[in-house]
């Protein structure tokens, strides 16, 4: 018993901060939210299951890549520095094989629930870590377009196993999380902007300025909710969801309109939390729709 | 500025939900002029909840935290002649949005008793009709009793109205603290009462 207690608390400790459990949690009820949006006529919990467990395990194992991955440049910023990699806690090894373990798992088991629901998780995975990640984030600020593809891959995964096909609900709701991803990159890139100074990554307010950069995150907003505005009409939500979303996509709006015009890092930050809330109520609206 | 605790976030959290469920589900076979109404009012109430969790109580700092708190009673007001006296919504609807856009142009160009004067009537005359409407409706036996929880609401959102006023004048009847400390309990009494007098209505 007593071992068992010490080995939880060192994968609390050494393991599950590696995973960034937010992120994956958010990642992973769009993938539920995509499969729910089917609406399938007989809710299947086994399947639901699988989804779950196939997906968190290729989200968190793509995370964990990632940060084996960055672990120098984690190192060099402050925001960063106290991950287990950056502190010595857990070994790049140890890291980089709980990493290919976790994607390994997670595809197989998608592929064997489902071919072409297998072969967009993988996509997501190889997006991430090989594109955005491997080859393009030290390169370009550009790259955060390949993190929001891959961003958007659990939604339309979660969609394409429940409906059996890739079809425009499916792009649309990817496409909502891809102009989402900015928001949140953007905003870092923006809040620790020495940080990536210093690890000499190219973000959008280095290559071009601040202004630009909420000028981008503004309009990211906006094409966040026209496209899930799209998505939920075309899943025939009710009008009493449509127009809660309608609302809550004027917030955004309000938001963003107001980070242009009176800029400020409290402003930016607090557009940043509202489109993660947008996003979240968005997809728990699709979950609904399922029952 | 008083920090925002996070029973201020529970209020408010409450609050915005109690607003989302309104929008969403307590609008069922009204007129769509009366919906949009009601979702103006009741969405600025989810939204400026959501963003105040977010942002705080320094939220409260901005110009327009005076239009946007015009435009909950004038759309709620709305909502309620177009409902209940139909043939005066025309002439609501100019007096709301000439209302409306006086007070935006007084907050931003005008400064002294002539800005407070335009907020004065409007807030006014929207309150009124929200408290009393319902109230009137109530006796008459037009609608149910419970119809008359929206006129509470009315009163309520007037006394709302007034702390921010005192907040944004920086009048001393009333400290800050007191003052933030009281306005997410008033604006989940407010949208609790809209809602019940709405779904008992």
């Amino acid at each position: 018993m007593i071992r068992i207690i010490t080995d939880l608390k060192i994968i609390k400790t050494k393991y599950f901060p590696l995973i960034k459990s937010l992120q994956t949690g958010l990642l992973l009820i769009t993938g539920l939210a995509g499969y729910m949006s089917a609406r399938c006529p007989i809710l299947n919990i086994p399947t639901l299951l699988a989804l779950s467990g196939s997906l968190f395990l290729a989200i968190s194992g793509s995370t964990v890549l990632n940060m084996w991955y960055d672990r120098d440049i984690d190192a060099m910023m402050p925001r960063t520095c106290n991950r287990p990699l950056s502190t010595g806690k857990t070994s790049p090894q140890e890291a980089l094989i709980l990493g290919l373990i976790l994607s390994f798992v997670g595809i197989t088991w998608a592929l064997a629930l489902d071919l072409l629901y297998g072969a967009v998780v993988f996509a997501g995975l190889f997006f991430d870590v090989v594109i955005y990640t491997i080859w393009l984030k030290r390169r370009t600020a550009w790259s955060i377009v390949w993190g929001g593809i891959s961003g958007g891959m659990p939604v339309l995964a979660g969609r394409v196993l429940g409906t059996g096909q890739i079809d425009w609900i499916g792009i649309a709701l990817a496409m909502a999380i891809l102009f989402w991803i900015p928001t949140h990159i953007l905003t870092f890139s923006i809040r620790y902007h020495e940080d990536y100074q210093a690890a000499n990554i190219p973000t959008f307010p280095s290559a071009y300025n601040f202004q630009t950069t909420r000028l981008i995150i503004a309009v990211s907003s906006i094409l966040t909710a026209l496209a899930m505005g799209l998505a939920a009409y075309g899943v025939g939500m009710t009008w009493g969801f449509l127009r809660l979303m309608a609302v809550m996509a004027v917030g955004l709006l309000v938001l963003a309109v107001r980070s242009l015009t009176f800029p400020s890092d409290r402003i930016t930050l607090g557009l940043f939390k509202y489109a993660s809330l947008y996003m979240l109520s968005s997809m728990l609206l699709l979950f609904s729709v399922g029952f | 500025m008083k920090r925002i605790s996070i029973a201020d976030r529970i209020l408010l959290l409450a609050t915005g939900l109690l607003a989302a469920y309104q929008i969403t589900a307590g609008m069922d076979g009204m007129e769509p002029l009366t919906i949009w109404f009601y979702t103006i009012g009741f969405g600025t109430l989810l939204v400026a909840g959501l963003i105040l969790i977010i942002l705080g109580f320094e939220g409260l700092e901005s110009k327009t935290v005076v239009i946007v708190s015009t435009l909950i009673p004038l759309s709620l007001s709305l909502g309620l002649i177009s409902e209940h006296l139909p043939e005066y919504t025309i002439l609501y609807l100019i007096f709301s949005v000439v209302g409306f856009t006086a007070i935006v142009i007084t907050r931003f160009s005008v400064t002294g008793k002539s800005a407070t004067i335009v907020l004065a009537i409007v807030h006014g005359i929207a309150g009124l009709i929200i408290f009393l409407l319902p109230i009137i409706l109530s006796i008459q036996g037009t609608m149910p009793v419970g119809f008359s929880l929206v006129g509470l609401g009315g009163a309520l959102i007037g006394m709302g109205g007034l702390l921010l006023a005192f907040l944004r004048a920086g009048q001393p009847i009333l400290s800050q603290k007191t003052i933030l400390t009281l306005l997410p309990v008033l604006l989940l009494l407010m949208t609790a009462a809209f809602v019940a007098g709405f779904s008992f209505g």
